[in-house]
């Protein structure tokens, strides 16, 4: 069983460093793991239109809330204590931003509970939905990977990720258009399906949160900036 | 000693505790090759070409074939753990060394491209253009005045009264002194504080026009606010010298150079432009020295 030194970031002379830094990197992963939580219970819950599910994941937010405030609290900590560098600077630096990302899809999941209220209140029959579970199934993956990708400090898993997310933001054009056919094909669907079409747009951005933390492991992997650049170029910095 | 190998684990834990090998991640040089830096060691506009630089104390080398520009105006960091030839170094560049019998240096050492060893150079105007400001502020147990003042005596910088008067009023400007000293320019140095020593020592070192400044750990025996002042004064004249500062703050030296060297056992391991280093240095053992990793 491997310990807390086989980490790269576990062989500090100063062990109160190590932990400092190992401490950071498990709460990420911890309040990564209840996001998506939140994000997979939010989706079924729309699906099976359960409200009370629904309410559940709404009250939790606040919990994702809080875990932000903590671990920027302990990120700026570590600054305050020992003025990291290199990858160690890069750790900390990623955390801060890719946590205000969790926290967005926290507020993504809270989104699609809101509107799970709103359409189980209508109780009609579901348009849209095969949609929604395709999509939601697939930025579940890109959220999950993403998460794993930093755990293991795999950049090139990370920039399979800012690919997929591409694919997510087709699918989303595709799922909208459906929905408009349907708007069209009868007036009074228009109500519902734009709640629907909230909902495809609140997965749709969780993809793009994804693709930040995957540019952020890369940052943190290869110390070059890939944000704002066409994924050629991501590739190119990977494959160096 | 050719070559020294490191070893820096390429396992993570995973949260659940599993550990999966990962891809190599950047830096990726891990071994010092004699003679080999990476980075950028060389300047376009050199104050000093430095080049297969060896020195010895008896038969023990403590720099192994370095090759460094120092670029006009620059100021460069050395850093590196103790015993690793930054002072060393640094102390060839105004022949410092000279004072120890058992001491050797060999290589291309040019300042302006005129070798620094010539045996018919003078060392007393050599070490007039290389200042040098020490660890321990060390002011003669003179005056205020007559501490900057020596320099510019015993140099001939000054006919009259009134120019050394400039000369001394000048230099403790640039030093950020002068308010603090003017009332009382004929009190004893020795009873300055320590930070106010060390800038003395500074004004000292540039009164006599130097083009370049040696600095060995100048701060490491000042109180914050003094290293302030001191790094300060850093920037100011960075301006119109050329400056050479070694340090054992990684934060000083990412906070007032441009180009940081890092030094290991008697190796140039990585010379970059230290915001690089500091984010992503290039060679492992660089970035396991400046994380705390060893040293």
């Amino acid at each position: 069983m491997p310990t807390k030194t086989d980490d790269v970031y576990g062989d500090h002379i100063s062990h109160k460093f190590n932990d400092e830094l190992m401490e950071l990197k498990t709460e990420f992963l911890k309040m990564g793991g209840m996001v998506e939580a939140q994000l997979e219970r939010a989706i079924e819950a729309l699906v099976d239109g359960d409200g009370y599910a629904a309410d559940e994941i709404r009250a939790n937010d606040k919990k994702v809330d809080q875990m932000e405030i903590e671990i920027d609290e302990e990120a700026t900590l570590i600054i305050a204590r020992r003025q990291p560098t290199a990858r160690d600077l890069r750790l900390v630096i990623s955390v801060i931003k890719m946590v205000a990302d969790l926290e967005r899809v926290g507020d993504e999941a809270k989104k699609i509970a809101k509107l799970t209220i709103n359409l189980s209140e209508e109780g009609q029959a579901p348009r849209g939905y095969v949609e929604v579970r395709h999509i939601g199934s697939h930025v579940l993956t890109l959220l999950h990977d993403a998460l794993d990708a930093f755990a293991r400090l795999d950049s090139e898993q990370a920039l399979r990720i800012m690919k997929e997310d591409k694919r997510v933001d087709e699918e989303y054009q595709a799922a909208a258009r459906t929905l408009l056919t349907f708007m069209m094909e009868d007036t009074r669907n228009i109500s519902r399906c734009m709640s629907v079409m909230w909902v495809l747009r609140a997965l749709e951005r969780v993809g793009d949160h994804a693709c930040n933390i995957a540019e952020n492991v890369i940052f943190m992997v290869k110390g070059e900036d890939v944000r704002h650049t066409p994924v050629e170029e991501a590739e190119k910095v990977v494959g160096r | 000693m050719n070559s020294v190998n490191t070893t820096i684990t390429s396992e993570v834990t995973q949260p659940d505790e599993v550990a999966v090998p990962v891809q190599e991640s950047r830096p990726t040089e891990t071994i010092i090759e004699e003679g080999k830096t990476v980075g950028s060691p060389y300047s376009d506009d050199p104050k000093f070409k430095l080049r297969d630089v060896e020195v010895f104390y008896g038969d023990s080398p403590a720099i192994k074939k370095i090759s460094l520009d120092i670029g006009r105006n620059e100021v460069i960091a050395f850093i590196g753990p103790s015993g690793c030839g930054k002072s060393t170094f640094l102390r060839c560049l105004n022949r410092m060394n000279d004072s120890i019998d058992i001491c050797r240096v060999k290589g291309s050492l040019k300042l302006d491209d005129h070798d620094i060893y010539d045996p018919k150079r003078d060392v007393v105007e050599l070490r007039a253009r290389v200042g040098m400001v020490f660890q321990k502020p060390n002011p003669f147990p003179k005056s205020i005045y007559d501490n900057v003042a020596y320099g510019p005596r015993i140099h001939g910088l000054a006919n009259r009264k009134s120019d050394l008067d400039e000369i001394v009023e000048n230099s403790l400007r640039k030093a950020g002194l002068w308010e603090e000293v003017k009332d009382r320019l004929d009190a004893n140095a020795t009873g300055m504080s320590g930070g106010q020593q060390q800038r003395l020592c500074i004004a000292r070192a540039i009164a006599v026009s130097p083009e370049v400044v040696l600095m060995d750990e100048p701060c490491s025996a000042l109180d914050p606010i003094a290293t302030a002042k001191v790094e300060e004064l850093i920037a100011e004249l960075s301006a119109s010298y050329t400056i050479v500062i070694v340090t054992h703050s990684m934060q000083q030296a990412a906070r007032v150079s441009h180009r940081t060297a890092y030094f290991h056992l008697g190796h140039l391991v990585e010379v970059n432009e230290t915001n690089k280093v500091f984010t992503s240095p290039e060679h492992d053992l660089t970035e396991s020295y400046i994380t705390g990793r060893f040293g």
